[in-house]
């Protein structure tokens, strides 16, 4: 009952995990690596280590990474990337449908009002915690910093793009 | 081009190409659907973007569910979800199955040394453009501020600041209409 196991665990993760990635990260551990010893500690490292150098919601990577070294084939991966997103869609089908009905409602844009600034400082909060010794190895990183900045607000160039530049300047830079 | 690929290409373009997180996303997802496809407004999409966070689960899958859905009804939303998630779901499964010691590789550390401080110069850009849609006032203006303190000062979790935000808001409109009446 391996896959019911698997599937039940990941289906609490998606559930029961507010505030992104990270707040993930440590429900994940909590259930996987205490509660059922599925992996070890070093090994769950790696995973967060592998999921944040790829591209990809946090979530998805470790369900992904996690269901194939459990059952050691693809239908667990794929089983447990699923079992991830499924409350999504439960949860956010229901608020779309909501949201068309009361989005004229008084009370509803009220909350909405007192909900969106909070979010803005959820994003600045998200980039200042991604400032850490691990991000920003040296000054040249904050050189990166300040080039895709400049890019990006004066210079209008897609995020896509300023992403594969700042890639090929980390291979000039640290590898050649 | 149906419409239903393009919903599942630009999803999947998002999925491709956000390093860092969910919150890395955003501003991929706000080029993409607010000013390239012009899906939803810059209104729209801060209210999207404020639910999204409210509810739980994955913040990107969480996104483009409702955007899906709201352009293509229940099937958008899985075809939306799909694409963000497939390009993770086959990168990491391939890392899994052969490239177990794909941490140790110098080529892809300096790869990404690079790209990790213009991820975060690229969550600055959009909160620039994002306030001035988030119709702040002298009252409001200071909640983005008091946010980031509590969460990186005192690691209070995202979920009970939206709650009070909420409560915040309901708060004001009660006694607003109240002092009308």
């Amino acid at each position: 009952m391996l896959y019911l196991d698997l599937f039940i665990t990941f289906f609490k993760i998606g559930l029961f995990t507010f505030g992104g990635g990270y707040a993930m990260i440590s429900l994940i551990q909590t259930e996987v690596v205490v509660n059922k010893g599925w992996v070890d500690a070093s090994t769950f490292t790696d995973i967060v280590a592998i999921s944040q150098m790829t591209p990809g919601p946090i979530g998805i990577n470790s369900a992904t990474y996690i269901g194939y070294s459990v059952t050691g084939n693809v239908w667990g991966s794929a089983l447990a990337t699923v079992a991830v997103t499924l409350p999504s869609f439960m949860i956010i089908l229901s608020i779309a449908f909501l949201y068309k009905q009361f989005k004229k409602n008084r009370w509803s844009e009220a909350v909405l009002k007192g909900i969106k600034p909070v979010v803005l400082g959820l994003i600045a909060a998200a980039a200042i915690l991604l400032v850490t010794p691990d991000n920003f190895v040296d000054w040249r990183s904050w050189l990166i910093f300040i080039c895709a900045f400049i890019a990006s607000w004066w210079g209008k160039i897609s995020s896509i793009r300023v992403i594969v530049l700042a890639g090929i300047l980390g291979w000039i830079i640290y590898y050649i | 081009m149906s419409e239903y690929f393009q919903l599942f290409k630009t999803f999947a373009k998002i999925g491709s190409f956000t390093i860092g997180g969910g919150y890395a996303m955003i501003p991929l997802i706000r080029e993409e659907v607010v000013l390239k496809h012009k899906w939803l407004t810059d209104n729209e999409f801060v209210d999207y973007l404020a639910i999204s966070q409210s509810a739980p689960g994955i913040l990107a899958i969480n996104i483009s569910i409702f955007v899906g859905e709201k352009l293509k009804g229940i099937k958008g939303g899985v075809v939306a979800a799909l694409g963000t998630a497939l390009p993770s779901f086959i990168m990491i499964l391939v890392i899994a199955i052969f490239f177990k010691n794909f941490r140790d590789n110098e080529l892809v550390n300096s790869v990404f040394m690079g790209i990790r401080p213009a991820v975060v110069a690229l969550m600055v850009v959009p909160l620039m453009n994002m306030s001035k849609n988030a119709s702040l006032n002298r009252f409001t203006s200071f909640i983005p501020f008091l946010t980031v303190i509590l969460i990186v000062t005192f690691g209070v979790s995202p979920i009970w600041i939206l709650l009070s935000g909420a409560l915040l808001g309901l708060f004001h409109f009660y006694y607003t209409n109240r002092a009308k009446n």
